[in-house]
């Protein structure tokens, strides 16, 4: 793999939450660092502080230990060149397809190149529903739209917090088939959270696999056969996903 | 879907009528004349300058109330439903004063306001603005947490959020609690009027009653009814523009 520059690293990261006058671990001892256009899928047992990671990475949440560092600063709050997408899409239901898609363009007062907005629409297969609102559309339609609204930002880094797990199988690969073209396309780095074995051998070139009990990093995987065109339908892909499913057995 | 909408209404009013015609017929009692003698003198009072002046007045102060309750209510409802800190503040003060009958204040009120309009719109804002501030509050605090971390990861700012975010999602709530304090105001509206006025339709029905003109009183019941479907349907019609995200097919 040659040499990119580092975008994000998490320095000794630990992350507590306070319930009364309990205090719960759910990140402790993560040392990380993701490189500009790199792909890092993120798996581990239930609980594990995946979610939380991603968060922490776009600093929504701050650390309780440790710092992020981002392109050689500390990271203070979220930052344009981080998008997020969440599971649930986080579309607005009051505004339309155009509206949520513009949503964070005009929050940042960045004005919008409409040749870039109409490309990423027809690359996205979502250029007929800007009058829609979010209601009128399928879970996949709904998820490509966030990613629009998210990419639309030009961001370094796109976190995305387990995107496609409500969805069929058959819109999901087709999903995964297009982040996977976008990803190569337009070379921002991508950290996907997903409890799917399958889709973190398809989408990470890295795959980092989380202890239980917020215990930290049990391991990082590389796996950058996942870049090749047809790895769906490679022998690596279905070795990978079983190893991965065995490490996150070891994990929990 | 618009059709069907007014044409349940005519069939809703029909049903009414003729169910009013067979109790009148029923009854047969000078108390309670049946609805063509009404509806006839309504036709007659709509012509009259004194009916205009009482149905203006209570127009007045019904609209002077709820706009009163409109302006102070949702602002403070948004506020405190997204913001936890002023919540726990006035919270304490909302829960005291939410469970006192305000009507109980009218003696005060007129103390204070006099015997004219002011007393009447300062009691209906009153009540309406509580009817108001707890539904705006719940509304603005229904928002789930998903769509909060996703506004901030767009860069959005707690102004932002307030008129990207609770605004909007506050607003059928809103005109729900506008619609069901329509109902209250009119109440209010009445009962202050029949205690010290000289008009409006409250006025004009107890006036009718005072001089067993049993005819006149329904019309001017029948007047503050139409008064409050007036401002129900305002609402619902509002409701469907600013929120169209709430009646797609």
């Amino acid at each position: 793999m040659k040499s990119t520059p580092e975008l994000l690293r998490l320095q000794n990261i630990g992350r507590d939450f306070k319930s009364g006058i309990n205090c719960h671990t759910v990140l402790n001892n993560i040392n990380l660092a993701v490189s500009a256009g790199e792909s890092l899928a993120v798996v581990g047992p239930s609980g594990c502080g995946k979610t939380t990671l991603l968060m922490l990475m776009s600093g929504l949440l701050t650390p309780t230990r440790g710092k992020v560092i981002l392109e050689g600063g500390i990271q203070q709050g979220s930052d344009r060149r981080i998008a997020l997408v969440q599971q649930d899409y986080g579309l607005l239901p009051w505004k339309t397809v155009a509206q949520n898609i513009l949503l964070g363009a005009r929050l940042q007062r960045i004005t919008v190149d409409a040749d870039n907005m109409n490309s990423l629409k027809a690359e996205l297969g979502i250029t007929d529903l800007d009058r829609l609102y979010p209601e009128q559309l399928s879970g996949g339609q709904r998820q490509r739209v966030a990613l629009a609204r998210a990419l639309l930002l030009q961001p370094q880094l796109l976190l995305l917090d387990e995107p496609f797990a409500a969805l069929d199988a058959i819109t999901r690969e087709r999903l995964q088939d297009l982040l996977r073209k976008l990803h190569h396309q337009r070379g921002f780095g991508l950290v996907i959270v997903t409890h799917d074995v399958r889709e973190a051998a398809l989408l990470g070139q890295r795959v980092l696999v989380l202890e239980g009990k917020g215990a930290g990093i049990h391991a990082i995987v590389s796996n950058t056969a996942c870049d090749r065109a047809n790895f769906r339908s490679m022998p690596e892909y279905f070795k990978q996903s079983v190893a991965l499913r065995a490490m996150i057995g070891d994990a929990a | 879907m618009k059709r069907n909408r007014w044409f349940s209404y005519l069939l809703s009013v029909t049903a009414l009528l003729l169910l009013w015609q067979v109790v009148a017929w029923s009854l047969h009692s000078r108390l309670l004349p049946g609805p063509f003698a009404v509806i006839t003198m309504l036709g007659s009072e709509m012509l009259s300058a004194l009916f205009w002046e009482h149905t203006g007045a209570s127009f007045l102060r019904i609209t002077a109330g709820l706009a009163i309750a409109f302006v102070t209510a949702v602002p403070l409802g948004l506020v405190l439903g997204s913001s936890q800190r002023f919540d726990n503040l006035l919270e304490p003060v909302v829960s005291l004063v939410y469970p006192i009958p305000k009507i109980v204040l009218l003696p005060l009120i007129l103390l204070v306001f006099g015997l004219g309009n002011m007393s009447k719109i300062v009691l209906i804002a009153l009540i309406i603005f509580f009817q108001l501030l707890l539904p705006v509050r719940d509304s603005a605090r229904q928002i789930n947490r998903e769509m909060i971390v996703s506004f901030r990861s767009l860069g959005g700012n707690r102004r932002q959020f307030v008129r990207h975010v609770v605004l909007p999602s506050s607003m059928p709530g809103i005109f729900t609690a506008l619609r069901l304090g329509t109902g209250t105001a009119i109440a209010v509206l009445f009962f202050a009027e029949s205690l010290s006025a000289r008009a409006g339709l409250g006025y004009y029905i107890l006036n009718a009653w005072g001089r067993a003109d049993y005819t006149a009183m329904f019309v001017g019941m029948i007047a503050l009814s139409l008064v409050g479907v007036f401002y129900y349907e305002v609402f619902a019609v509002l409701e469907r523009r600013i929120c169209p995200w709430r009646h797609l097919n």
